[in-house]
């Protein structure tokens, strides 16, 4: 078995560089990603908790996590998509105004 | 010495690398000679000998052709990137032959009976998307960026019917392990009880490994070779090995899915292995024949079909099969 | 075994989630996203999770990075150019609130504080990981698992709302000014 707090830390330390990778980094896409990390640090908990207490429902959140994720991935990248048709960029300290 | 070689985890890995040893070696000569034996089928369906000068019956050819690869000139083009230029090839091989260690091949020999066994083949089917994908964009050409994305989408769209096409087959064995799954079909063949699925899962088949009609990512009346213009020597050949690594892999899932595995009439359990061979080699045969005797669809066509047709009818043969086997269930 | 796995998966884990980050070109970027989904699958494995393991490489890998990748190419889009004080000085601010941040974990693990007294269920049913996620599945998280289902539907209709642009009755954006003498654009452009 692998002990729990080993794998909270290493879900710690995703976490932390995905929360990195949204502050220091301009360009849409890698803060996405970024994005998607934490999500997957935040399932690498869940999961290790289930294992540790010996029951699925933390499985069965990151199966949730997922779907979510997956939807979200859809519709964000179809606005980045719409945003570059728009404003030929992709980084979002030129993205400052509401108006199209 | 000994103590460490009644060492469990040593035995397990030393086993487990003979078995893959054995699996590696054994589908790296059948690819080679695949090659031959495609050229022979294209030679008499086209009345045509095929190639019959080296060696006896032509039978060196494939030996020739590698040997030729291996003092081509390898080609970087310019501008290209260079690391996934060379990592996209490795792509091309490593899920087909990663997805053979769940095939049961005989009673007696399987490299590993996962209980994820059909998911473990879904998700490595997914990661080949990456070979074509990466390997055009990194050469920098446009006919081999096009061709890479026309088959990133061309691939994900069949994926979806692929994995649907399995799920009536799943329902009613009831089990992920592919094992479990020849077990299941002692009796009766599953192609009898879903032969929409089967249909299904052939057409997706051909999709998945991107060969007539369904070769649109390297289309050379359109693209000149589609994702692999810019390669050349053996990165080329490795191109050319996941094909048919592929089509090995992916006619095996079909043959544990609906044609029964290695069950078969007459054999003893010690010999039940060359049924499974018998299906395999038949269904490669019909991959082969079917590429000599199709025209290739139009894009609008291909996907069309993938999503217009191919996944309502997966999705009512999964509906369909639920039904069936409630109403059994609870008759 | 298993320990000497997970440091491995771990470390390809954390090394290539850096790089995730640290890399100027977006698909070396979402390349090894990739491989960091991978090695997590990896580690799913480990903790005998053989379903969401392999549900890991099919969603993550399989279809939402082919999109990530796919959206990269189809607006080709280059190494990223960064510099300026700013950006410099809003990078120094984000790795010190990320040290910060590894630092809290650690000391709340140290302390005992997160993981609290473990309390072990029952053990796993036969039938394996698969079938008793189905049973839960389909039993306790029944309503969560449709709601779910309503999730997706609502994203697949928005993303292809989204990405279509100005649908049929909005105003059509002004086009750029054709050059003198092109034939005027056939009307069912604005499809």
């Amino acid at each position: 078995m692998i002990p729990l707090p080993w794998l909270l830390l290493l879900s710690a330390v995703v976490f932390a560089i995905g929360v990195v990778g949204v502050l220091v980094r301009r360009n849409a896409l890698v803060i996405f990603m970024s994005i998607e990390l934490m999500l997957n640090a935040a399932n690498l908990a869940f999961v290790a908790f289930a294992s540790a207490m010996e029951s699925l429902d933390g499985q069965i959140i990151v199966f949730f996590v997922m779907t979510v994720a997956a939807a979200e991935v859809a519709v964000g990248l179809a606005i980045i998509v719409n945003l570059f048709r728009l404003r030929e960029t992709v980084f979002v300290d030129e993205i400052n105004l509401l108006k199209g | 010495m000994p103590a460490l070689l009644n060492n469990p985890d040593l035995q397990f890995v030393l086993w487990a690398l003979l078995k893959i040893v054995v699996i590696l070696f054994g589908l790296l000569g059948v690819v080679s000679y695949l090659t031959f034996a495609e050229r022979k089928i294209a030679g008499h369906i086209q009345a045509r000998t095929g190639p019959n000068r080296v060696g006896p019956l032509g039978l060196i050819q494939p030996i020739a052709d590698v040997l030729k690869l291996f003092f081509k000139e390898e080609f970087i083009p310019a501008g290209a990137n260079k690391v996934i230029f060379h990592i996209a090839p490795m792509l091309a091989v490593i899920p087909a032959l990663v997805t053979f260690s769940v095939i049961p091949i005989g009673p007696a020999f399987t490299v590993t009976d996962l209980n994820v066994g059909l998911l473990l083949f879904l998700a490595m089917s997914s990661i080949g998307v990456y070979a074509i994908t990466l390997a055009g964009w990194s050469s920098n050409n446009k006919y081999a960026l096009l061709g890479g994305l026309r088959s990133s989408a061309q691939m994900i769209s069949y994926e979806l019917a692929m994995g649907l096409s399995t799920v009536g087959v799943l329902i009613i064995a009831g089990s992920l392990s592919l094992v479990d799954i020849v077990h299941a079909q002692r009796n009766l063949w599953f192609v009898v009880q879903q032969p929409l699925a089967f249909v299904i899962f052939m057409i997706t088949a051909f999709a998945e490994t991107n060969r007539a009609p369904f070769d649109l990512p390297e289309a050379e009346a359109e693209l000149v070779a589609g994702f692999h213009t810019e390669y050349s020597s053996m990165k080329w050949g490795l191109f050319f090995l996941g094909e048919y690594a592929n089509m090995i892999t992916i006619s095996s899932i079909a043959v544990v899915l609906f044609l029964g595995g290695w069950n078969g009439p007459w054999l003893p359990d010690s010999l039940k292995f060359l049924w499974y061979f018998a299906k395999l080699g038949a269904l490669i045969f019909f991959f082969m024949w079917v590429r000599w005797t199709f025209p290739r669809l139009r894009y609008d066509q291909l996907m069309q079909l993938g999503w217009k047709v191919l996944l309502p009818l997966a999705l009512l043969n999964v509906v369909a099969t639920g039904t069936a086997m409630w109403w059994v269930l609870n008759r | 075994m298993i320990p000497v796995l997970f440091v491995a998966l771990a470390a390809i884990l954390v090394v290539s989630s850096l790089l995730v980050i640290l890399h100027r070109n977006p698909v070396t970027s979402a390349l090894f996203l990739v491989l960091a989904f991978c090695s997590l699958a990896g580690i799913y494995l480990l903790l005998r999770a053989e379903f969401i393991g392999m549900v890991q490489v099919i969603v993550y890998a399989g279809a939402i990075m082919v999109l990530f990748l796919f959206v990269i190419m189809y607006l080709n889009l280059g190494h990223d150019v960064e510099g300026g004080v700013a950006i410099a000085v809003r990078r120094g601010v984000g790795w010190v609130l990320g040290a910060v941040l590894v630092v809290e974990g650690a000391l709340l693990l140290g302390r005992g504080w997160a993981t609290g007294p473990v309390t072990p269920g029952g053990a796993t049913p036969p039938g394996g990981n698969t079938q008793a996620i189905g049973l839960l599945l389909y039993s306790r998280y029944l309503f969560p698992f449709e709601i779910t289902s309503m999730v997706l539907l609502v994203a697949m209709v928005g993303a292809i709302v989204i990405a279509r642009g100005r649908g049929p009755s909005a105003p059509a954006p002004p086009a750029p000014a054709p050059p003198a003498g092109a034939p005027a654009p056939a009307p069912e452009e604005r499809a």
